[in-house]
């Protein structure tokens, strides 16, 4: 198991253009979304780190930006990390990871339901949650729906 | 003609499976293309109970969000509502008192075995075995029953509450709790005998719906599911909340990955369950059962992840605090739907009949997935 010092200092070294956000329980690194698929598989891949698991992948509207959020474990370490990258709010787009790690598959369609994220080469991208003839993607901010929200 | 029939052009056949079939447990819809009786591919159809949880907890408070969440995985609704109240704790960083802990855990392993036995009992029911979903609920009902008492309902609890849980135990708990221990050790033995070790229940659930250990990690498999594959994956060790980190028990692992596999894990759990209330029923410490906390809370700016084992793998909480009184943005990351999208893998070249036995040991409950 690395610490998240010792992780910072290893993924410094693979990536010197990630930035860090400090103060939270693991650490978060903010990455280019081009940068994306390649720093993945080495994440997946290298030795000593052996992220194999995705265990959560989600998306929060910033209003400016997308944030894509994609929570990392190792089954063999036990450590985790959490990378992020910020997408364009009017043309979110990202490559596909569901060839690194099949969970993503899944999550990338409920992300793209829900929040309007076009996922660049996915095999199957529909909506999943909601119907296919649905009229906006209801996670986002400026998302209105005055007869079936709920506000209290 | 052809077309209606659902049979697409290089002869294979279209089925619906669901939303309303019995061995889905649930509104689900799973789309089945089959050669023959041989599955080609297995496409679950996801919604049909979709209440967008998750955007309804962005305008509710700390405390008000807790109570939606029950309704998730109605069948863990006591480990839902702990998986949020630990997130809003981490946030606030308050230290629940002992007792608060206790019953905590007492009230998780509690739900399990319920979520268990009901699972054991509908596993049965798919296989065409009647008996054992009557014997499942009977017991059932006795927990049902205890938290009836203490928490005022038998299946959306609503019992933890960020500080510790509502309101005290009932004056009986620990007499009913030791009770139905006694119960279920005799009946434990009375299930193996009458389904675990029954031939045709193990020739149809031998040798279906294999998953190795590396597909388990990669669609992110967790629980009962994964720990057939013998993936190390139990929350409650690797990452221990609560006082599970004093606890005695063992983390239940099989290595074959088929549907018996997952049987008797979740089989061997309840053992474990057990294990675990009998450390703790004589031991509830006294005091406290609930921390001071402010009537109205606020989170910090920041992000918070918590996870918990529930009886289907693990939950975890994501909330994004932008320092107000409701999240700016929570996500569950709900273990159904991760153990769902292997089935397509798991069922793949299998027979149409194997896959009830199949599904029926991810168990799915849709609510979960859809939330």
């Amino acid at each position: 198991m690395m610490t998240n010092e010792e992780l910072k200092n290893k993924i410094s070294e693979m990536l010197p253009s990630a930035t860090y956000e400090e103060g939270g329980e693991w650490l978060n690194i903010f990455i280019a979304p081009e940068e994306l698929l390649s720093f993945a598989e080495r994440l997946r891949y290298t030795k000593g780190l052996d992220f194999d698991s995705l265990f959560c992948l989600t998306c929060v509207d910033w209003k400016t930006n997308f944030t894509m959020v994609y929570h990392l474990t190792s089954t063999i370490h036990f450590h985790n990390i959490v990378v992020k990258v910020k997408l364009d709010h009017n043309n979110p787009a990202i490559e596909t990871v569901c060839n690194i790690w099949r969970t993503a598959e899944f999550l990338e369609r409920e992300v793209y339901d829900l929040f309007g994220v076009q996922f660049l080469n996915h095999p199957d991208l529909r909506r999943l949650l909601l119907t296919d003839d649905w009229v906006g993607y209801p996670l986002r901010k400026d998302y209105d729906d005055p007869i079936n929200m709920i506000k209290l | 003609m052809v077309e209606e029939l659902g049979i697409t052009a290089e002869g294979d056949q279209v089925i619906n499976i669901g939303p309303q079939h019995p061995a889905t447990h649930g509104v689900l819809n799973l789309v089945v293309t089959l050669n023959g009786e041989t599955i080609k591919k297995v496409e679950p159809h996801l919604g049909f109970i979709h209440r967008s949880i998750e955007k309804m907890c962005e305008s509710l408070s700390y405390r008000q969000f807790i109570y939606v969440t029950s309704r998730m995985d109605y069948l863990s609704s006591h480990i839902n509502n702990h998986a949020c109240a630990l997130c809003v704790e981490k946030g606030l960083q308050i230290e629940v008192p002992q007792r608060g802990q206790v019953i905590r855990v007492l009230m998780d392993e509690l739900t399990r075995i319920a979520s268990h036995l009901l699972w054991w009992g509908a596993q049965a029911m798919d296989l065409g075995a009647f008996t054992p979903y009557f014997y499942a609920f009977r017991e059932r009902e006795t927990i049902t029953t205890i938290m009836e008492e203490t928490c005022g309902a038998r299946l959306t609890m609503n019992y933890m509450v960020p500080g510790g849980v509502m309101v005290d135990l009932h004056p009986s708990f620990q007499q009913k709790v030791k009770e139905f221990i006694t119960l279920i050790k005799s009946k434990i033995d009375e299930y193996d005998e009458l389904v675990t070790g029954n031939i045709i229940f193990q020739n149809r659930m031998k040798g279906v719906g294999y998953l190795t250990a590396a597909d388990a990690v990669s669609y992110g498999c967790t629980g009962p599911t994964a720990r057939g594959s013998g993936v190390h994956c139990d929350v409650r060790k690797i990452y221990p909340y609560e006082v599970y980190g004093k606890l005695h028990f063992d983390e239940v692992l099989e290595t074959e990955g088929d549907s018996f596999a997952r049987y008797l894990v979740r089989m061997k759990e309840i053992k474990q369950s057990i294990s675990i209330i009998d450390q703790l029923i004589d031991n509830i410490p006294d005091g406290d059962f609930q921390a001071k906390t402010k009537a109205v809370l606020k989170l910090p700016k920041g992000e918070f992840y918590q996870r918990v084992e529930t009886a289907r793998g693990e939950l975890g909480v994501y909330i994004v605090s932008e320092g107000g009184t409701t999240p700016y943005r929570i996500k569950f990351r709900s273990p159904g739907f991760s153990n769902l999208s292997a089935l397509d893998h798991m069922a793949k070249g299998g027979k149409l009949g194997d896959l009830v036995a199949t599904m029926g040991t991810l168990d799915l409950v849709i609510p979960d997935i859809d939330r």
